[in-house]
């Protein structure tokens, strides 16, 4: 099947005062139609530096030095800016992590859904009205007639990232990225949050790309996860694959460090070491070898590191693989 | 055996701002008659959603806050008779240590680590020979695996993990008898915060350090804690042995939280859903439940009386009429 969505060798830069970050190194990455994927990173790991390149919302700081991103055959990076702030709501949106922030604080929840719905298409004034309250009811918001005039201040975090998703699929996008969707709420709240977009996926056959640095959370909720280490994607593999068989040392010690999966604390182990800094100019092919337990002297030949096939629509990059 | 920490009817209200002239300031009750007990070497964990008073409860216990009723006991003599401020200065201070959730926010950028955890040790221990502090300096920093050649750095020079330790060595110079511990981990990447998890259980073994550790992370309870306490709106619903709820929660409102714990393991149960918005903490109605309006397993009582904890046969205790 033909990706809906195709991140080919992208490259994306920081300037900062202390140096440039290689934020993304080559990296590549596939999302299929109506697919869940689960995107796992530490801080730092370039999880949300590949959101907002899709997106097109890079900080100014940042510079794509390379690849493409193609979304379905075609490359956004050389679409216009017009063209791109179309597709933008209806190819894919996003949702962010802090739910209140990304309101805007002195306007009612309904003007702001009903914005985005004026935006893209030439509804009148009645229809838009008719679309958000269609809209907030979808994504299960008690009372929805009393809640648009609500603003953002007045409504419980779990609300407000309902008024998120309501205004992200305020035009039936093809793609929702959800970046971290539920960090700061609660449990609970978490659980119907992600009820939500996986209902949503399964309905409308619309992709979620959901980023996280929670492993339950994601092998909870997706049907294939990609694992990022400091700016790559080190391992992509069904979810059921990576849990049994974990085949990239980083992503095997990351599955040891997660309290979900342990049975007492004597079985969790921390990863020694950390993520290289990214500013310097030296960095390894392989970013993980400074902590990894396999290194070999060919770990270190120069050379891109190419995600390859390890078992079906199992990929790995790893020059020496258990 | 005395408890080594004992909490009696323990409240805060913090009293809003009044919205009418008419009749008397609102009143949030954060914490609302709470009965806990910590023996020495034991990790309670506390846990409950946010804005149900866990942080407000633990800095009462840590006396960095006044109760507005209830008493809090140490070793059976009370430290709540004196306020916050005179038992900073008292001998009692240094058995109850706090560690903060933001490692960065709480150390000094301008202080080296060895001036920060050396700081509390000055304070509360009163004048020593420099040799000594250095000592105690450097026995904690050992206790929490800090390399020795890391004190004469600055807190801009640390890795989260390891400001984390600095943290801990702070609380740790004055060899607390219980160390209170509010969302210790959850700044931290998953792949560190194994081992200050097992730090922290090491801490207890080896020196008998009680632990209460507040955190909304259900999963790491579970590892850490041999007693859990499950807070909804001020009160405490549901406590006991962690092994004995996590295997067959009581209370609904424990019930719908395990429910909702993302896991890789298979779980039997399916998950409960709660949609209603909760009651409000201010001027709460006293006669009814506080989980009533969300509560799968509603009746009417639950609506004309307030629920006491019971104690179940197996010696947990449950605030819910109908549980168990």
């Amino acid at each position: 099947m033909t990706p809906l969505l195709s991140i080919r060798a992208l490259s994306v830069e920081f300037d900062t005062r202390h140096g440039t970050v290689h934020a993304l190194d080559r990296l590549s990455l596939d999302i299929a139609p109506g697919e869940i994927i689960g995107i796992i990173g530490e801080s730092g790991s370039g999880k949300s530096v590949t959101a907002h390149a899709v997106m097109g919302i890079l900080d100014r700081a940042a510079r794509i030095t390379g690849g493409e991103v193609l979304f379905q055959g075609e490359n956004l990076l050389e679409m216009g800016r017009r063209a791109r702030d179309g597709w933008r709501g209806r190819g894919a949106s996003i949702i962010f992590q802090n739910p209140r922030a990304a309101l805007n604080p002195i306007r009612a929840v309904g003007d702001q859904i009903a914005d985005v719905v004026a935006r893209h298409s030439s509804l009148s004034r009645r229809a838009i009205r008719a679309r958000v309250l269609e809209l907030l009811r979808h994504v299960r918001i008690p009372d929805p007639e009393r809640r648009a005039r609500a603003y953002p201040f007045q409504l419980s975090g779990g609300l407000c990232q309902r008024i998120g998703i309501a205004m992200a699929l305020a035009c039936a996008p093809r793609l929702l990225i959800a970046d971290e969707p539920t960090t700061g709420l609660d449990v609970t709240t978490q659980a119907a949050i992600m009820a939500l977009i996986r209902e949503r996926a399964r309905e409308a056959g619309t992709a979620v790309a959901l980023i996280t640095h929670d492993v339950a959370l994601a092998a909870g909720n997706c049907d294939r996860l990609a694992i990022m280490h400091a700016g790559h994607v080190v391992e992509v593999a069904p979810t059921a694959a990576i849990l049994a068989r974990p085949r990239h040392p980083y992503t095997a010690g990351l599955l040891r460090s997660v309290p979900s999966l342990a049975g007492s604390l004597d079985q969790l182990q921390a990863i020694p070491g950390s993520m290289p800094d990214l500013r310097r100019p030296d960095l390894p092919p392989c970013r993980f070898a400074e902590r990894c337990p396999r290194r070999l002297p060919r770990c270190d030949a120069p050379g891109p590191l190419a995600l390859t096939a390890c078992g079906p629509g199992h990929l790995v990059a790893c020059r020496n693989l258990p | 055996m005395t408890a080594l920490i004992e909490a009696r009817n323990l409240s805060r209200h913090f009293r809003l701002r009044r919205e009418t002239l008419f009749g008397p300031a609102p009143l949030l009750h954060a914490v609302d008659r709470v009965g806990l007990t910590i023996h020495a070497g034991e990790a309670l964990g506390l846990v409950g959603e946010s804005g149900c008073g866990k942080s407000t409860l633990a800095r009462l216990l840590a006396r960095l806050l006044d109760p507005t009723g209830g008493q809090v006991f140490l070793h059976g003599a009370e430290i709540t008779g004196e306020s916050v401020s005179r038992f900073a200065r008292s001998d009692r201070r240094r058995a109850i240590q706090m560690v903060f959730q933001d490692h960065t926010e709480s150390l000094n950028p301008l202080l080296t680590v060895f001036q920060s955890v050396a700081d509390p040790a000055g304070r509360l221990l009163g004048p020593m020979p420099r040799a000594a502090l250095r000592r105690r300096v450097e026995d904690a920093a050992a206790a929490v695996n800090l390399p020795p050649e890391l004190l004469d750095r600055y807190p801009h020079q640390l890795s989260g993990g390891q400001k984390a330790r600095v943290g801990i060595a702070r609380a740790l110079v004055v060899e607390p008898q219980l160390l209170v511990l509010d969302e210790p981990t959850s700044a931290l990447d998953v792949s560190v915060q194994a081992t200050v998890l097992q730090l922290l259980d090491r801490l207890r073994r080896d020196r008998g350090i009680a632990l209460l550790f507040v955190s909304h992370d259900l999963n790491v309870v579970r590892l850490l804690c041999q007693r859990i306490a499950v807070m909804y709106l001020g009160q405490i619903v549901e406590t006991g042995a962690a092994e004995a709820i996590y295997r067959a929660p009581a209370h609904p409102y424990t019930r719908a939280l395990l429910s909702a714990i993302p896991t890789l393991r298979p779980r039997g149960a399916e998950r409960i859903h709660l949609d209603a918005e909760p009651q409000s903490p201010v001027n709460p109605c006293l006669s009814r439940c506080r989980f009533a309006g969300r509560c799968f397993m509603e009746q009417p009582l639950c609506i004309q009386a307030a629920p006491e904890l019971r104690t179940l046969p197996d010696g947990r205790q449950v605030r819910c009429h109908f549980a168990g």
